[in-house]
């Protein structure tokens, strides 16, 4: 069992949280996620050019480069989460190029001694695979792809060939933090991949309250959330940790005990 | 490295030229991706299409565009040469098209592709804007709606453009995020893209994106390439020594350059943009850059060590992008293709020149092909023959250019 595959075998649906590397006091939110009852972390890579991404994330970027953020910087925050918690899996996201800039296999090589366990490249695609994956898998990474509202029947066999972790399917065809799916949606979009696929299956894009949370946490294997995540850090600074917290622990309950039957 | 036996076969069956160009998009994305591909192959079987295109750049376009023989530009540039020096320059006229810029070729098979493909909306990323007009245009001609983003900076620098879009019935949409120029507007572009795939295609203004954007506005803008060569062989019974183009992206060099690229005695030379000077802020990505990944495609790019892509900087709207097709950095990789940088002072004076001694008054993007052209002549002989692209009218840099002058309008 990997770490990844340990957070999706607990008894309850895994809550997945995004945050920006950089924005704000990192290491103290990333704390605060795990103490909140995150259940996977997903550790944004920022970058100058953030073309998937809303308003919130490309502010969260630009607040994060501006201050200085590097690579190094990027590892050395997940090195530090390894060593604080051995068991909650930790995966990047973002951009190809911050990630292949210095050539796969350096980036591999220091995921794997970061503790990192899985990557998620917003724009490399099955058919670039080669770019990144094959160092990936080499240092025992997971590769984790995207589905979207537009991978049909014919698509999802290419994009599931070559994943690992889990699958992250975006429920809406747009950039982060607009408007969330119609839930009948995401039921049809979360069945037809479970059907397909052994992985499980985290639903992301435009959650923001509990009450959507548990929606999508009844049918799918985890929820993910970032934007309102990161705009809570936008607003607070050095004092989001306590308001992150309050957040996620909401969402936590909400998403851990969505399929408990009410007494 | 070993020459390959042709230089006009690229890309292969995934869009990649080399190393470089490919598809690097959203997930999102791919399916429609694949389909551009599907419908972008079956249309180039399709004789109707290209009958409807070539109809449209003759009657509509007003191709072909003269060749031009300049011969006070060519004086001009032997009075400073040593004896028996001072190249015949020869200009090659798409600024004289609708719309004036070769752009328009571009936009005209895109759009024939978009109602091919059964797409309703139109959005397009503009640097200069003249892509931008181009689409307008097209879109305007066709009667589909179309959305603009273009950069705030590039918003204020070429008003006259942001105007002629809004009068052809586009939307233009300022784009605040980064230095506000080309690259902003592609991301913003993109993020439309993503939302709207279900009605919208999108016009991309450059031999760059994703595969297979390069190949297909390559094949539209090598247009100019092939009358070039034939007007060449017809009025001198030789083909040209040396091709100068100015490079943003790259699509109207590849457009001349493509058609020649197997003409082994033709040598090529490609113009970026050198901005304050290569080591201040420029867009020279080739000169400055290094291979990696951004809209869509892998090229070099002004990059930092992080993979931060920089802030590119040129007089030239147009130029202003800090990546180039990949195309091109795979022809620089294979060296079939020479690449030279102008900066915003050497545009400048080029510019005044080709207005004074021609009477034509060049975009600040090609002005950057004739300060390189300018440098060249002089060290080729008399009957050696320059021909450089005049890619565009400068009708739309007047203030910049009044501005950089000190002149008062
Ligand atoms: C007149 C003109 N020339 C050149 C360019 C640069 O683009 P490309 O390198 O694709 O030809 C532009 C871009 O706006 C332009 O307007």
């Amino acid at each position: 069992m990997t770490r990844i595959s340990t957070a999706f075998a607990k008894p309850h649906p895994a809550l997945v949280c995004f945050v920006t590397a950089g924005d704000g006091p990192t290491a103290a939110i990333l704390d605060v996620l795990v103490a909140g009852g995150a259940d996977v972390i997903e550790l944004g890579m920022p970058f100058t050019d953030p073309m998937a991404d809303g308003p919130a994330i490309q502010a969260a970027n630009l607040r994060s480069l501006g201050a200085g953020t590097t690579t190094a910087d990027i590892f050395a925050l997940a090195t530090g989460f390894r060593a604080r918690h051995p068991a909650t899996p930790l995966v990047l996201m973002g951009y190809a190029n911050p990630m292949v800039r210095r050539g796969a296999e350096w980036f591999a090589a220091h995921c794997a001694a970061a503790g990192v366990d899985g990557v998620i490249c917003v724009d490399i695609p099955p058919e670039e695979d080669d770019a990144l994956g094959p160092a990936l898998r080499a240092k025992g990474i997971a590769p984790i792809r995207l589905a979207t509202p537009t991978s049909d029947a014919a698509r999802l066999p290419t994009i599931l060939d070559g994943s690992a972790g889990f699958v992250y399917y975006v429920s809406v065809a747009g950039i982060t933090g607009k408007q969330q799916a119609a839930q009948g949606s995401i039921d049809e979009a979360v069945a037809r991949l479970k059907a397909a696929t052994d992985l499980p299956v985290a639903v992301g894009f435009g959650v923001r309250t509990p009450e959507q949370a548990a929606a999508i946490a009844r049918v799918a294997d985890g929820v993910v959330v970032g934007s309102a995540i990161v705009e809570l850090v936008g607003e607070h600074g050095d004092s989001a940790p306590g308001k992150v917290r309050e957040y996620v622990s909401a969402l936590a309950n909400a998403v851990h005990s969505a399929r408990k039957v009410p007494a | 490295m070993n020459a390959p036996n042709s230089f006009r076969n690229q890309p292969d069956e995934r869009g990649h030229f080399g190393q470089f160009g490919g598809r690097y998009v959203a997930e999102t994305l791919m399916p429609l991706i694949l389909e551009l591909d599907r419908e972008y192959r079956a249309a180039k079987q399709d004789p109707a299409f290209a009958a409807e295109f070539d109809d449209l750049l003759e009657h509509y376009v007003g191709r072909p565009s003269p060749l031009y023989y300049a011969p006070r530009l060519t004086e001009a540039l032997r009075e400073g040469a040593p004896a028996g020096k001072g190249a015949q320059i020869w200009f090659k006229r798409d600024e004289l098209n609708h719309t004036g810029a070769h752009k328009i070729n571009n936009c005209v098979g895109q759009i024939l592709l978009a109602i091919r493909m059964g797409k309703t909306r139109i959005i397009a990323e503009t640097g200069a804007g003249q892509h931008g007009v181009a689409t307008a245009t097209v879109a305007a001609r066709f009667g589909l709606p179309c959305v603009i983003y273009m950069g705030a900076r590039d918003v204020e620098r070429q008003s006259p453009n942001v105007f002629r879009m809004k009068l052809l019935g586009a939307q233009v949409i300022p784009v605040e995020s980064g230095a506000r120029t080309l690259k902003d507007a592609m991301n913003e572009a993109l993020r439309d893209w993503v939302a709207n795939v279900h009605d919208t295609f999108y016009i991309i203004g450059t031999a760059a994106g994703p595969h297979p954007y390069p190949e297909l506005v390559r094949d539209f803008q090598s247009v100019i390439g092939r009358e070039a060569r034939e007007q060449m062989l017809k009025r001198t019974g030789r083909l040209p020594d040396v091709l100068v183009a100015a490079i943003g992206g790259g699509s109207n060099a590849i457009g001349l350059f493509h058609p020649f690229l197997d003409d082994a005695e033709v040598k090529m030379l490609g113009v970026e943009a050198a901005g304050h000077g290569l080591d201040l802020q420029h867009a020279a990505s080739l000169a400055g850059g290094a291979p990696g990944v951004l809209h869509g495609n892998k090229t070099y790019l002004l990059q930092d060590e992080d993979g931060q892509i920089a802030e590119a900087h040129s007089i030239s709207a147009g130029l202003d992008y800090p990546g180039i097709g990949p195309e091109h950095a795979w022809l620089r990789d294979v060296g079939r293709v020479e690449y030279t940088s102008v900066t915003d002072v050497e545009a400048l004076d080029a510019f005044q020149l080709l207005c004074r001694t021609e009477g034509i008054i060049p975009a600040l993007e090609p002005a950057h092909a004739i300060a390189a052209v300018a440098k060249l002549a002089p060290t080729m002989d008399r009957d050696a023959i320059i021909l450089a692209n005049l890619c565009g009218r400068g009708d739309k840099d007047i203030f910049t250019v009044a501005e950089a002058l000190g002149a008062q309008l």
